[in-house]
């Protein structure tokens, strides 16, 4: 819960698999812990922001799945945000200046990068969000979880802390970053960047041939 | 079991919400009067690979909820607000696409104060069976009601004390569904996809003996008496049966001779047509079933009907066959069950539910 750049309220959990439990509870948490009742949160608040990825592709549809619901029955308008650039917005509060990645697991031996340069105190896209082998990506340092994934292919930028190489998105800097005149909205679904691996069976190739 | 005569708008206005396969269903009823059942289909995207991706079938839900809910609403003439409550499928069903659906609705739940309720998708297909009938009248649930669940994603017998409270399954399929039958052998046959209205279609021309496709557990080690039932006495199998009309295929495939598509087909047909209902008429028979209801997407196909008609009226029993559109997944279903339990003071769920795939039907509500 973001207003004028302070965060009011923040949750993050900790887990991968558990979104569908844990993300409603944790909305409602924020809401009381700045004493909003969520029935009457739409009159509140100005936006309902979300995350849109890349990422792992059930996770992200929990999200936007709920961010939808929420948004749809506040009225509000639905504003999405590339997870990427919450990593983007840390490297540069950290300091990292000139061009670097930020980067994500993308698991089958790949990771989800984009390439930003340090503006004046934001991060400014300048290509991305792709998948690949992290070797693949553009040489420059970078941020993220994929640095600590793919040491051997990716590098920190020098003097910053090694923490940087398992840094996750984060709600309160998606957020953040929406709030900013010109911020970079995406159409609130998923930046899936990869096709369903759903395969045409035999069967159906011969019956079509 | 059934609403009281209630004044108009005093019964419960509840939303349902469907996501378990490819069909992202949002219905809204007032107690058993149906207000809207909007349902948006993937099962075009599916056609080119012969059944449905749960992949996607659970990109297509996410991008279909916001348009469905809307039609719904409109359709009804409600808004969100007017909501008593809010039901969703928590399962059985595909993992990923019951997320979808399963988060729209807490996200809706929480932001409009509404409480939730995370229902059993197999029982949902028994709550269209209360809705005011075409003419208005109102429906209730007999003594001793049976239900058999046929579709593209599941095939149960179910035995209905009460929609809230008492649901027990008698048999089910231990391996596909019988729906997902059809559409591997109409695979085989080159029919296209969804195979139920592909076989339906070309069995019309096919003898239904030229062949004599496997009943799957049928054999007396399996089925056992009444007294001493076997392991598997209400349950059915189809995955031999998928196998032995593959083996047809390939012995006129190695003959050279060209493959008799429509008897195929018939004979398929009969075949898991035949080993249903004998199967389900046994199963009502013998735990006192008097009524039996007939749900899923199968409940469309013709010999289904017909066989499955002239058995119940062998047997005593008096068959319900809902409309099709409330057959076939659908969020109104969804809706009925949630306005049953909120009139039976069942609680609401938490907001912390998970989707549970393999939910069991005695779980109507988590
Ligand atoms: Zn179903």
């Amino acid at each position: 819960m973001i207003r004028d750049g302070e965060i009011l309220a923040h949750r993050q959990v900790e887990s991968t698999t558990a979104h569908t439990e844990v993300l409603a509870v944790s909305v409602r948490d924020v809401l009381a812990e700045i004493g909003v009742d969520p029935a009457s949160a739409g009159g509140q608040l100005e936006a309902v922001v979300v995350g849109v990825g890349p990422g792992p592709f059930t996770g992200l549809r929990v999200g936007l799945a709920a961010a939808h619901g929420l948004a749809g029955a506040w009225s509000l308008p639905l504003r999405g945000i590339c997870s990427l650039d919450s990593l983007g917005l840390r490297a540069v509060r950290s300091g990292v200046r000139g061009e670097f990645l930020a980067v994500s697991d993308a698991r089958r031996r790949e990771v989800y990068w984009a390439r930003y340069a340090a503006g004046s105190g934001e991060p400014v896209l300048v290509e991305g969000p792709h998948v690949s082998a992290a070797a693949d990506a553009p040489a420059c340092a970078a941020v993220g979880a994929g640095v600590g994934l793919y040491p051997e292919q990716l590098r920190l930028p020098h003097g910053l802390h090694e923490e940087a190489a398992h840094w996750l998105p984060d709600a309160a800097e998606i957020a953040l970053l929406a709030e900013r005149p010109g911020a970079p909205y995406r159409e609130p679904l998923p930046l899936y960047l990869r096709e369903s691996d759903a395969k045409v069976p035999q069967q159906m190739k011969k019956a079509g041939a | 079991m059934t609403s009281t005569q209630s004044p108009e708008g005093r019964e419960p206005l509840v939303l349902g919400i469907e996501t378990s396969c490819d069909e992202t269903g949002v219905g809204i009823v007032r107690g058993t009067q149906l207000l809207a059942n909007t349902v948006s289909s993937s099962m075009e995207e599916h056609v080119r690979f012969g059944g449905v991706i749960p992949e996607i079938a659970a990109r297509a839900h996410l991008e279909a909820f916001v348009p469905t809910l809307r039609r719904a609403l409109d359709t009804a003439g409600v808004e969100l607000e007017d909501v008593d409550a809010i039901a969703v499928t928590a399962g059985p069903g595909l993992a990923g696409a019951l997320m979808v659906g399963l988060s729209s609705a807490k996200g809706l739940a929480l932001a409009s104060g509404k409480p939730l309720y995370g229902v059993n998708h197999l029982v949902a297909h028994v709550g269209v069976g209360l809705l005011d009938d075409q003419d208005g009248a109102v429906q209730e649930l007999p003594p001793n009601t049976g239900a058999l669940l046929v579709s593209g994603g599941h095939t149960e017998i179910l035995r209905v004390g009460s929609l809230t409270h008492d649901v027990e399954l008698l048999g089910s399929t231990i391996d596909d569904a019988a729906g997902e039958a059809y559409d591997k052998t109409a695979r085989l046959l080159g029919l296209g996809y969804p195979g139920g209205p592909a076989i339906d279609k070309t069995a019309a021309d096919g003898d239904a003996k030229a062949f004599t496709f496997p009943r799957g557990l049928t054999m007396p080690k399996f089925v056992g008496t009444a007294e001493d039932p076997g392991k598997h006495r209400h349950n059915w199998s189809f995955s031999g049966l998928k196998t032995a009309v593959a083996r047809a295929i390939e012995q006129f495939e190695k003959a050279g001779k060209p493959v008799p598509t429509a008897d195929i087909a018939a004979s398929f047909q009969e075949a898991v047509v035949d080993v249903l209902t004998s199967k389900a008429v046994r199963a009502a028979q013998e735990h006192g079933i008097t009524t039996l209801l007939l749900g899923g997407g199968v409940a469309a196909n013709r010999r289904l009907r017909e066989l499955l008609a002239e058995r119940c009226a062998a047997a005593g029993i008096e068959l319900r066959v809902p409309p099709i559109p409330l057959c076939t997944d659908n969020g109104a279903m969804v809706a009925a069950l949630g306005a049953q339990l909120v009139a039976d003071e069942v609680g609401p769920s938490a907001l912390d539910i998970s989707a549970d795939p393999g939910q069991p039907v005695q779980r109507i509500s988590v």
